[in-house]
């Protein structure tokens, strides 16, 4: 294995900008234009850092839809303040209804249920395809994957480029649904026929067409990240001196490509549904309010769940493994020792996408599809967790024995750790179809999937932004608002979540706009199975939690714009890490490396007995030359 | 900046960015076509008995239309190799036959859909169901207002099984011939569209995604044909690495009909 180096071919063949920055002055020097440079670029590094802006901006646009409906769960009917005036002025009396007072006066508007239907659509939509999977996948995949494999770009620069713009497209069909009559989506982010084909309102057919070019977005990027993988590692970075991080977006990668296409399909399916009027998921003899349609019947609804969860469950994976990647990264530079189990993470990575593939209809054991088919898919279900385990084993295990630094990217590393055991563990009795059954379709599913994405991923992520600023700007994000953001954040997600365990297994239903009123004890009192007054309390206290959580995002918002300016300057190096996208100048330029990257050495070589410094970078020669880290 | 492996080919896999990528990007399409043809087999093995119509794709005009594209797939081949052996000229002319073959195919599926909006299925006040290509309507033909006739060239049956199934002794033989038709006597009548049951709707859901995928193809070819062949004169090699490219994607295109033409004509 350590002499697989002799066995690659030239790394440049024909030119090399890299040997010769005189030789190529003249293409390195040209200074492109703003939209060139910010807006049509083809540098995998300007094209991660819009894809993280603008995920970051939708992540807050979905936060604030959820805010809205959380006033909604709390206080029904009940004009909202500040708020309800400006939704009423955009999408009307219909959807945003007037409050009034005794005397007649409007004194506000509430949140109609068709309103909360289409937030509750559009923030699973946007969080999910907008906000996550093209931070995690697009955005530090984009930036970091390059650099940590020594290439000088990705393989498709121009179709990456088209990436990009296919998925702000979509977004911009997404937001335009908002205003359309009859507004966005309203049959959830899975879209359920023949519900989705039934609302009156054109916001399905735009929320088709936007994840048609999301699709599409998400696919010209995963082709292009491996053909990158494969193609554009550095001499001597064999597979198995990938950092964990490439391996765990190369999987992503896989996954994205084989999983979404056949929502692709489901989505030309349902959108002939909806706009030629097939009837691919509406069953034979559909009535609607009462009254019979003229479809000519034939579907099957059930289809489309199956089409739908067969990117779904993959998706879940896209959504978490780019975030554990970040969290071991961060988790090996900061126990400053050998990360615990490589090979078991890079097997168990390659576990958990091919068995995502073979769960999907653990999400429908209550349609009636069977119990054979039921059993099926809860035996792969309990095996998924094995490989997942073994990746959260392995984070536990590399932090025994080391000595720990703690700073804020490994603050949001370690709050990782419990946060995602918390989500895993509560999606067992939800793997099991006879648990599955009772608490299906709850608040406590609610809890458990949040818990797996928002302090699951989204610590991940802020742990990855914390991590890798100072390689974009050359700067540190200041710590100890760092720390605010943090230790606020870790309180209010579980504020947030937490009681809607309770609530869920007390039989509180999901997607209900008045949180759960009508089946309240207090509604209906004598009834068996009612909501307990402590129940509905908790509607309260959560949305006091989420405006908590929001605040506590305020320190991060203004320390990210803060520090590209004022934030400590700091060298190459920061972290005295050991892979080779610190040993590039910062900001790494167009082409990143100054020299070629020559990799000796495995990714997480820390504190190796004999050596002075306690970390060894891959590439040798560079790092003899280069590692001015501020220690 | 140079990305490594645009042209040569990388050691250790073998393979050049473009081939990996269109490889890549085939496998993502096997997953949309295998969707739409799940969607085909869970629907036709749901679909009541007798509900599921056999024979009414011009199997003719299908077999016509396989012949055209494994020819294309043909003329492909024969224009990268004549590129490999350095002879433009053979390969304009290849790859001319190419698209020349595309766009026969393109206009016999055009004919074949207007074939199909074009085919009413009349149900009458009486119980029977006139069935038939449209020929003319009156001037005043109005379904709401009831005034006017409506005229097919087709038949009239009792039932509406006797429709599903235009391979069977009893369909063959049938007369066909002018209907007129008064507005009056129509209780609801609709044309072969997608909306008119579930196998109409397959089959141009299928069948148009995958034109859309032959017309898509074409105009890469003929870029590459037209303006874009001006590389072979600056980077011949690339170019030749291009139209290998296209053409792994032209046999991909080439080889979904192979499985649509059987199941969508022919069962």
């Amino acid at each position: 294995m350590e002499k697989t180096v002799q066995q690659f071919p030239p790394f440049r063949e024909g030119s090399a900008p890299h040997q010769g920055h005189d030789d190529h002055g003249h293409q390195e020097h040209h200074e492109p234009g703003f939209w060139q440079k910010y807006i049509f670029s083809t540098d995998h590094k300007v094209i991660g850092i819009q894809y993280g802006l603008v995920a970051l901006s939708f992540m807050l646009f979905g936060f604030f839809l959820m805010l809205c409906m959380r006033w909604s769960i709390a206080h029904p009917m009940k004009a909202m303040p500040f708020i309800g005036g400006i939704l009423h002025s955009i999408v009307g009396s219909q959807m945003a209804s007037p409050v009034k007072d005794a005397s007649g006066t409007i004194i506000g508007y509430a949140m109609s249920p068709e309103l909360y239907n289409s937030f509750g659509a559009m923030h699973g939509t946007i969080m999910v395809f907008l906000g996550v999977v093209p931070l995690a996948f697009a955005a530090f995949g984009n930036y970091v994957v390059p650099l940590m494999i020594g290439a000088p770009d990705m393989t498709f620069p121009r179709i990456n480029m088209a990436s990009f713009h296919a998925f702000f497209l979509g977004g911009v069909v997404m937001l335009v649904s908002f205003f359309i009559p009859g507004g966005a989506a309203q049959a959830g982010w899975t879209s359920y026929s023949p519900l989705a084909s039934t609302i009156p309102t054109n916001g399905q057919a735009f929320w088709l067409v936007g994840m048609v070019l999301l699709i599409t977005s998400s696919l010209l990027g995963a082709v292009n990240f491996i053909a990158t993988i494969i193609q554009l590692r550095a001499p001597g970075m064999t597979w198995m001196r990938l950092p964990w991080f490439v391996w765990a977006q190369f999987v992503t990668a896989f996954i994205l490509l084989l999983a979404f296409p056949p929502l692709e399909a489901a989505g030309v399916l349902q959108l002939m549904d909806n706009v030629a009027h097939t009837s691919f998921f509406l069953p034979t003899g559909l009535a609607v309010s009462g009254v019979v349609g003229q479809a000519s019947g034939g579907g099957s609804p059930l289809l489309w769940q199956h089409l739908f969860w067969f990117l779904g469950h993959p998706e879940v994976y896209v959504l978490i493994l780019p975030a554990m990647g970040i969290v071991i990264e961060v988790i090996a530079n900061n126990t400053r020792k050998p990360i615990f189990g490589y090979k078991s993470l890079v097997y168990s990575s390659l576990g958990v996408g091919f068995l995502s593939f073979i769960v999907w209809a653990h999400h429908m054991y209550m349609t009636g599809m069977g119990q054979k088919i039921a059993t099926f898919f809860q035996a792969t279900t309990m095996i998924i967790s094995i490989p997942s385990v073994i990746i959260l084993t392995c984070m536990f295990l590399s932090l025994w024995g080391g000595s720990i630094r703690i700073n804020t990217p490994m603050l949001f590393a370690l709050g990782f750790l419990p946060m995602f055991g918390i989500g895993g563990l509560t999606g067992l009795p939800l793997g099991l179809a006879a648990t599955d059954l009772y608490l299906h379709d709850t608040y406590y599913i609610i809890a458990h999937f949040h818990y797996v994405v928002a302090p699951g991923t989204i610590f991940g992520l802020f742990a990855g932004i914390y991590f890798w600023f100072p390689k974009m700007t050359g700067r540190k994000m200041n710590e100890f608002w760092g720390r605010v953001h943090f230790w606020c954040s870790l309180v209010f997600m579980n504020l947030v979540f937490m009681p809607m365990f309770a609530q869920g297994i007390k039989g509180m239903i999901r997607r209900m706009s008045d949180g759960g009123v009508n089946y309240s004890a207090a509604r209906v009192p004598g009834a068996i199975d009612t909501l307990p007054g402590s129940v509905m309390e908790l509607n309260g206290w959560i949305l006091w939690a989420a405006i908590a959580l929001g605040i506590a995002q305020i320190p991060f918002i203004i320390n990210l714009f803060w520090s590209i300016s004022h934030g400590e300057k700091v060298g190459t190096n920061p972290w005295s890490a050991t892979t080779v996208d610190w040993q590039t100048p910062t900001p790494p330029p167009h082409g990143n490396f100054a020299t070629e990257p020559h990799i000796v050495r495995g990714p997480y070589e820390y504190s190796v007995p004999g050596h002075t410094a306690d970390f060894t970078p891959q590439s040798e020669t560079v790092a003899a030359k280069n590692s001015t880290g501020h220690h | 900046m140079e990305i490594p492996y645009t042209v040569h080919k990388r050691a250790d896999t073998g393979l050049y960015n473009a081939k990996l990528g269109i490889w890549l990007f085939l496998a993502s399409e096997v997953m949309l076509f295998g969707g739409l043809f799940s969607a085909y087999i869970l629907l036709r093995v749901g679909a009541g008995e007798g509900t599921w119509p056999h024979g009414w794709l011009d199997v003719r005009l299908g077999t016509i239309n396989t012949i055209l594209l494994a020819l294309s797939a043909i003329t492909t081949l024969l224009a990268w190799a004549a590129l490999k052996v350095k002879e433009f000229g053979k390969f304009k002319f290849f790859h001319a036959c190419t698209m020349l073959l595309a766009l026969t195919f393109l206009g016999i599926k055009s004919y074949e859909y207007y074939d199909k909006f074009h085919h009413y299925e009349i149900q009458l006040n009486n119980g029977t169901i006139a069935d038939g290509h449209f020929v003319e309507q009156s001037a005043d033909f109005d379904l709401a207002k009831k005034t006017g006739t409506f005229t097919i060239h087709g038949h009239i049956v009792e039932r509406h099984a006797e429709l599903m199934d235009m391979r069977s002794d009893e369909a063959k033989k049938a007369k066909h011939e002018e209907h007129v038709i008064a507005a009056a006597d129509i209780k609801h009548m609709e044309n072969y569209s997608p909306r008119h049951n579930t196998f109409t709707a397959i089959y141009f859901t299928m069948s148009g995604l995958h034109a859309l995928h032959i017309l898509g193809g074409t105009l890469v070819i003929f870029y590459l044909w037209g303006p874009g062949s001006r590389m072979w004169k600056t980077d011949p090699e690339r170019f030749t690495n291009r139209i290998e490219v296209s053409g792994l994607f032209w046999h991909f295109v080439d080889l979904v009909w192979v499985f649509l033409f059987p199941v969508l004509y022919l069962t």
